[in-house]
């Protein structure tokens, strides 16, 4: 290696790498995985997210799954929270609306209003 | 580049391997895939996390949640609950867990720790060296390539106040510092990683979880001497830590990070692995330059010291797997941030191996200068049945004797030979009141007799001597004035022996003789063994 910059590059590239388990404070999407949130599509939802993250390139954002939380006439739910915002929560997340919302909210910081089911 | 939501690391040091992690890894895989799973989570091997006895440990990321003891079967469970549905999976996730979840991150178990030499382990793949890169690997390098002169870098090792961690404890700025002046056509940097000490095994599960902060620390060492040239002494055992070096090095030779004209600097350095030869006394620095001549690895006579005049008889510096793993860090944050940890005479941290009558064995990082009460309540979660503290042994058999009235002292290099003790490499023995003094003087001293080398009397003798003194006490067949005869032959030993080996032979038995006496004497006087355990 004969330059600083290359090991910059690299690192910079690497970093993507590891970044989840460093466990700083990022953008965290959360897919409700319980047996209702499963039947319901939840797994579709959860691969569109990561196809849409990773066609998009996004790095810093963490997706999780949570179980049942008692909305299950709502299933799949999508949860948003962004550090330092409040979360936001979406009903009835199919595949196109999971990427709506990885371009919307996400990407340009637009909450999709018209899918949201709560936001606290 | 694929992007992954989850990443289970399974931890790869030696002791989970011997409790089956590679069958759990394997498991992991198969499951993840079969589950369709595989292009959203990732299975990494990574090195030691520290809960060795509670192996195999994984830690599933972004949770941070540790999983202690996983079997192959339990595998389905994990990846159904918490991979698919998200859900922690509490039986698994050990005892005092509350709420279910813990966080790798901040369980007690790592309440007090600080992790400097630790940082990458457990948290890297140790054979990617992208992973070191992205957590700063190499950028200390960098630094000292482009920005530093190699004054400047034995100026601010000096002024972290770093001291060797292989346990002479000498200041590892100061010891550059003489095969910097040294005017030679070849230099070398040596690391030792022989580790001989009977319970240490802290090097090892350093090798393997991090290798690549020991070439990037030992290239930094060769900029600042002028050495081009490294060797790793790797314990002959030690498979896994060979195996991972080796692949380190190839790899860093690939990116140039490694070989000729590093950053365009001018600067260039190799390093090559020696196998041990498999004796105690080749952790020894002279020995070990004579084993890597190929010569029988013997001590030799001290002045010359290797600063000046060592392997092939040229200047080179020996430290030790874990002070070398303190360079990098130190180069890249500088050495005020360094003295933010530990004590004022000692910085920085220690690594220990916890091992004996404690509730978590494994590998822990301490600020130096932590007491021994707080290592075994805080960290090592008490002493199991609730028995009571007899003991510590810290650094292996070369170290010193921690008493109970030692519990509140400062563990640093130079606190506890105040006390007539040693901080040594990096063992820390816990022994519950079941144990005798006595027996365990014996075991100790068979160990010397069986490892002196013989080059010199005192020591080949006086080991032997020693060993079959204290066997006798322990027969019940003990004197008036045996414990006199071990202290003054103690004595001479410390002061004629030619190696480290004959002069750190009788500190753990004079440790005991001053803390325990009594129990000495009632071997010899009432043929008694407080504990029965000798056959008196
Ligand atoms: C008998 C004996 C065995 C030793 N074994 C080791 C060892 O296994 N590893 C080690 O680093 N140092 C060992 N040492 C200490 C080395 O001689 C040397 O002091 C050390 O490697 C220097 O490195 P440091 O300054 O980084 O501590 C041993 C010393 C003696 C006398
Ligand atoms: S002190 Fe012991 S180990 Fe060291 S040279 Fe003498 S005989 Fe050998
Ligand atoms: S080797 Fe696995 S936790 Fe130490």
């Amino acid at each position: 290696m004969k330059t600083v910059e290359e090991l910059d590059r690299i690192r910079k590239q690497a970093q993507a790498m590891t970044r989840l388990r460093e466990g700083k404070e990022t953008t965290r999407i959360v897919v409700g995985m319980g047996t209702c949130g499963i039947a319901a599509g939840a797994r579709e939802t959860l691969a569109a997210i990561m196809e849409e993250l990773a066609k998009r390139n996004i790095q810093d954002v963490v997706v999780t799954q949570t179980g049942c939380i008692g909305l299950c006439e709502q299933e799949p739910i999508v949860d948003v929270i962004k550090p330092g915002a409040t979360k936001v929560t979406y009903g009835k997340v199919t595949k196109e609306k999971a990427r709506q919302i990885v371009a919307s909210h996400i990407v340009n910081g637009q909450v999709v209003g018209e899918w949201v089911i709560a936001s606290a | 580049m694929e992007f992954y939501r989850s990443h289970v690391l399974v931890c790869g040091g030696t002791p989970c391997v011997l409790e089956g992690c590679k069958g759990v890894r394997d498991a992991l895989i198969a499951e993840v895939k079969r589950r369709g799973l595989d292009r959203e989570v990732k299975v990494v091997e990574t090195g030691c996390l520290g809960p060795c006895d509670l192996g195999p440990v994984i830690v599933v990321y972004p949770e941070g949640t540790l999983y202690q003891k996983v079997h192959v079967s339990d595998v389905p469970e994990i990846v159904e609950e918490h991979l698919l549905k998200g859900r922690v999976v509490t039986r698994l996730a050990g005892e005092g867990v509350q709420a279910g979840v813990v966080k790798y991150e901040e369980p007690t178990y790592l309440g007090v720790q600080e992790r400097i030499v630790l940082r990458n382990c457990g948290t890297i793949d140790p054979e990617s060296i992208e992973e070191y890169i992205a957590r700063d690997g190499y950028r200390a390098l960098a630094k000292c390539l482009t920005e530093m002169k190699p004054a400047d870098v034995i100026e601010a090792v000096k002024k972290s106040g770093l001291v060797g961690r292989g346990g002479a404890a000498f200041p590892t700025g100061l010891k550059w510092s003489f095969t910097a002046r040294a005017d030679a056509d070849q230099k070398y940097i040596l690391c030792n990683a022989d580790e001989g000490e009977p319970g240490t095994f802290k090097d090892r599960l350093i090798l393997e979880g991090d290798p690549h902060s020991i070439l990037e620390g030992m290239a930094i060492a060769g900029y600042a001497v002028g050495a081009d040239k490294g060797f790793i002494y790797v314990r002959g055992e030690y498979v896994l830590s060979i195996e991972r070096l080796g692949k380190a090095i190839e790899q860093a030779k690939a990116l140039g990070l490694l070989g000729a004209d590093i950053f365009g600097s001018g600067f260039s350095f190799d390093v090559e692995i020696r196998k041990g030869a498999g004796a105690y006394v080749c952790g020894e620095e002279t020995a070990l330059i004579e084993s890597i001549e190929g010569k029988r690895g013997e001590p030799r006579v001290k002045p010359p010291y290797p600063g000046t005049e060592g392997l092939y008889g040229k200047p080179t510096v020996v430290n030790n797997v874990e002070t070398i793993a303190n360079v990098p860090p130190i180069l890249l944050n500088g050495a005020d941030w360094f003295r933010k940890f530990g004590t004022e005479r000692c910085p920085g941290t220690k690594v220990f191996t916890l091992t004996g009558d404690i509730n978590n064995k494994g590998l822990v990082e301490v600020p130096m200068g932590i007491t021994l009460r707080r290592v075994i309540y805080e960290i090592g979660g008490g002493i199991p049945g609730g028995r009571g503290f007899k003991m510590a042994q810290t650094g292996g058999t070369s170290g010193g004797c921690l008493p109970k009235e030692l519990l509140d002292v400062p563990m640093d290099y130079f606190t506890l030979p105040e006390h007539g003790s040693a901080l040594g490499s990096g063992a820390l023995l816990i022994m519950d009141d079941t144990h005798c003094i006595v027996d365990i003087a014996e075991c100790f001293m068979r160990f010397f007799e069986h490892e002196s080398c013989g080059k010199c009397t005192p020591c080949r003798e006086g080991t032997a001597r020693l060993h079959e003194i204290v066997a006798k006490i322990a027969r019940g067949e003990g004197k008036p004035g045996d414990l006199e005869l071990l202290d003054e032959l103690g004595s001479a030993m410390q002061v004629s022996s030619l190696c480290g080996l004959g002069q750190a032979a009788p500190v753990p038995i004079k440790t005991m003789l001053r803390y325990f006496r009594d129990e000495f004497e009632a071997h010899i006087n009432d043929r008694l063994c407080p504990t029965g355990t000798c056959g008196t």
